[in-house]
Order: C-alpha cells, then structure tokens, then sequence
C-alpha cells in the first residue's frame, strides 16, 4: 500500500508541539492527521453513526467522551477498519481519511492500515508468551530475525512503555505475570514496537487502579511527542488531564469538538456542559 | 438529571447572597449612623462585623470541600471560583462598614460639619452597585454587570468632590480638620466599597460569560470614564 507510506515525506504533515494540554486552536491547527467527514455508519439497518466531521491533528491527544452507546468507539473502530470483522456493519456514508488517502479505497491494504494504528484495548490482553515475545510479536510477523535489532526494539518499546525498569531483568518470563497495569503497558509497548502512527485506546485504564491509571497517563503524555492517540474514555477527569483536543458525542452524533480546555471551562453546548458536569450521561 | 450533591450547589449560591445582604445592611446601617449621629447604631455595625468574617471563612471552606469531593467543571467551577473571590470583596467591604461605623462614633462627639449631601448620592450608587453586582448569582446578567462597572466613574467623581469641598473646608476653618478628616476617609470607605462592588461585577461577567474581563481595556475604559 504506498501511498498510505508513513515514510513519504510529501504527505507528512509536521505541526507545531505546545506544551502537553496546552489550549489549542483547531481553527488554526495545520491540516489534520486524520480527517472524518459527513460519516454514516450502520450496524445491520441501525444507523448509530450521524454525519461525523472531525478532524484529527498530528501528535496531538483527542479523547472521544460521551455516555455509553454514543457511538464513540465505533468511531474509534472506524479509525483503523475493525469494525469491518463484524457481519452487517458498514459505512453508510461519508469518509475518513488519513493524510488525505480515504482509507476505504479499494487499494488501501487493510493489514497496512491497521499497522499505522495500533490499538489498545480497555482489558490488557497479553498473549501466552515471553514479556521479549510479546513485545517483538508484531516485529517477528514482519519478517525481521536479526536478534540485536530484536532486542533492541523490544528495549526501546518497553522504555517507551515506561515498563523497562519493572520487567529488564524478567524478560523471558511470561507476560501473564504482570500486574494488571503492567499489562497494559505491555500491550502499549507491543503496540508501539511497530511503530505505527497512530495509536487507538479504547478506555485503557478502566480496569486499573489509580497508580496504575497514573502511570498510563502519564505514558500517554510521553507518546504524544511520537504518536497522534486518539483515546475513548468514560473518565472525565482522564480526558481532561490527558488529552488535547475532546469530541463529545451522544446518540451517534458529534455535539462538540473543542480544545479541551475549552469543553470543561466554558463548553458552547449546554449538553456538553449537563454531561461533563455528570448531569447527564 | 438531578444529582445528589445539587443542594450542596444552592446552599454555596445562598450562603453568598446571605453574605451579600448582610455587607449591604452594614453599609446601609453605617452611613445611618452617620446621618443621625446615633452611636449605638455604629456599636452594632462594628460587633456585626464578625458575622462577614466568619461566613467568608463558611464560604471558603464549602469551596475547598466541594472542588475535592466533587469535582466540578465548566459554569460550575466558575461559581465557586467566583463565590470565594467574592466573598473576599464582601468581607472587604464589611472592614469599610466598620471603618466608617468607627469614624461615625467619633464624629458623633463633635457638632456637625456641615449637611450631608454628596456622601448620601455616593451610598446610594455604591449600594445599588453592590445589589445589582450580587443580582447576577442569580439572575445571569452580564449585561447588568457591565453596568455597575461603567457606575465606579461616578463614585469616583463623587469621591474627588468630596475631597475638594473637605480640603475647602479645612483651609478655610482649621478648627474642623479633623471632622473633615473623618468625613475624607468616610468617602474614600464609600469609594472602595464601589470598588469592591465592581471586582464583583468583573467576577460574574466571568461566571455568566466565561470570560474574564479584569484589566481588559473595556471595563478600564468604562471605571476610569469622566461623568458629565
């Protein structure tokens, strides 16, 4: 799939880097990493998506908030295609696109895709392996064999994971033996050893405590220099402490999409303001 | 959806409003002491000051306990942010009450200086900056606000006034410098207490609007206005 390249230099959009959480202008944020227009999208003959517009800056946290079944992680979902596993799900309309190449192209390699957006999911689900295998999985399925550029990816993901100190001297024990934060950041350090572009989070921390929820904060933070994350959480004080940017939806459609500062200082929907004030939702 | 805690959010909002009256009754009951001289008035001014103290001191801490046990956001985090700053200007404004309560009870050993006319003009205008100011905790009027902020000007100039009219008096009769004296910082209380009334205004511009508009060049342009 070349045009969906992360190496073409000519689709790369470099943006400025304020500050972490810093107020941010989407109105004069450069053009966006990941652009959802007008989308539509259906589970069997129930539309759950409404016309969608969103645009999704580079290396900038967005947090996608609204109550259950608002229809947040289908979008999240859309974002790198899984939605394509489920029988009778389909977009209705509309499009996304990820530096301007519609990602429901007919020559878009969903496979490709789905390694510039890797995914972390709201209960850590580490495979039956090796703290080192688990993190060089993804590498290993790539073709690549050559044992330093092995343990030198798997070093620097779990650096990046923040977990590298915590597992440096278990490496060859099982993953499963970590705790359940751990595990998340192993999930989060597999995901990045491919070095996608994106990454996905769907409620990374829901069933963590709140140590363990901190940690992954304060990782997500760090990743942001590296990675464009685009996080769904029902935690209100997450989204505000971590993200960027915060879209907030409810029965399927996009009530407000504003710098987070803004969506809890002074929101412009009264509907933002009910659900993030916990009137709501 | 009503939320458990939502009494907690009314009883913030009526604490301030009870504060808010009682700083305006203190002001009222000073300056009429001053009016009739009555000394016992002024005595009940001053012992009634506690009451601020202590209902800022109630309103800080509500503050502190709602922000930490639940966590507000948007106009809400607002409100208490407003209500702790503005319950600071109000319990101010009672320490200018007592000031003026303490003037009166030493005025009030003395003859009369000369008829009261201008000082009355600038209670009137100050008290209604302060109802009008605390009006917006309930009713969101920025608009009104913005009124008492262009009002200052006028105390202002009522307060120069006096002073020129005192400062008169004083050259031309030193035997009633200190009368004068009092009656300067009378005004000067009165002033403030407008003052106060307007860092008010500014704070429920912010709670209505979100906006803060301290320093900003439109209300500096309208408390520093010349009034005809």
């Amino acid at each position: 799939m070349p045009v969906m390249d992360s190496s073409n230099t000519d689709l790369r959009i470099r943006t400025s880097m304020p500050a972490f959480a810093s107020p941010v202008d989407i109105h004069q944020a450069p053009r966006a990493l990941i652009e959802i227009e007008n989308l539509d999208f259906h589970y069997g003959p129930h539309k759950v998506l409404h016309e969608i517009s969103l645009q999704i800056p580079e290396r900038q946290v967005t947090a996608f908030i609204g109550p259950s079944g608002c229809g947040k992680s289908t979008l999240l979902r859309c974002l790198n295609r899984m939605n394509d596993l489920i029988d009778g799900a389909r977009v209705g309309a509309g499009r996304i696109s990820i530096r301007g190449i519609d990602i429901h192209r007919s020559d878009v390699d969903v496979i490709e895709l789905r390694k510039r957006l890797g995914m972390v999911f709201q209960k850590s689900n580490p495979f039956p392996k090796s703290i080192y295998e688990n993190v060089a999985y993804g590498l290993r399925i790539q073709g690549v064999r050559d044992r330093s550029r092995l343990d030198e990816a798997v070093e620097r993901s779990l650096q990046g994971a923040g977990l590298w100190d915590e597992v440096k001297d278990r490496l060859h024990t099982s993953g499963l033996g970590l705790s359940g934060g751990q595990q998340q950041r192993l999930c989060i350090a597999r995901t990045i050893a491919v070095e996608p572009e994106i990454i996905l989070m769907d409620e990374p921390c829901s069933a963590l405590d709140p140590i363990a929820t901190a940690k992954i904060e304060e990782l997500i933070k760090e990743l942001r220099s590296k990675f464009t994350i685009v996080i769904v959480t029902h935690n209100m004080q997450q989204a505000a402490r971590c993200s960027d940017l915060t879209a907030f939806f409810y029965l399927g459609r996009l009530v407000e999409f504003s710098p987070t500062r803004t969506i809890f200082m002074n929101p412009v929907n009264p509907q933002t303001e009910a659900y993030v004030s916990g009137r709501f939702g | 959806m009503k939320r458990f805690f939502d009494a907690e959010l009314e009883n913030f909002r009526s604490l301030l409003l009870l504060m808010g009256e009682k700083a305006t009754r203190q002001v009222h009951d000073a300056m009429q002491a001053l009016a009739l001289a009555d000394v016992g008035l002024a005595d009940r001014v001053i012992a009634a000051d506690d009451e601020l103290d202590l209902l800022e001191m109630k309103i800080d801490d509500e503050a502190v306990r709602y922000m930490s046990l639940r966590a507000p956001v948007a106009s809400e985090l607002r409100l208490v942010i407003v209500g702790m700053k503005a319950s600071h200007d109000l319990e101010r404004v009672g320490d200018e009450a007592t000031s003026i309560a303490k003037r009166v009870i030493r005025l009030a050993a003395e003859p009369p200086l000369k008829p009261l006319v201008d000082l009355p003009l600038m209670v009137t205008v100050a008290l209604e900056m302060l109802g009008d100011a605390l009006d917006c905790f309930t009713h969101d009027n920025s608009e009104k606000a913005l009124s008492v902020c262009h009002r200052d000007a006028a105390v202002d100039q009522l307060n120069r006034q006096l002073f020129r009219d005192l400062t008169g008096l004083m050259i031309e009769n030193p035997g009633s410098i200190s009368r004068a004296l009092e009656l300067t910082f009378i005004s000067k209380s009165m002033e403030r207490i407008a003052d106060h009334a307007t860092n008010i205004a500014e704070e429920m511009i912010y709670l209505t609007k979100g906006r803060d508009v301290r320093h900003s060049s439109e209300v500096k342009k309208a408390r520093s206005a010349v009034v005809p």
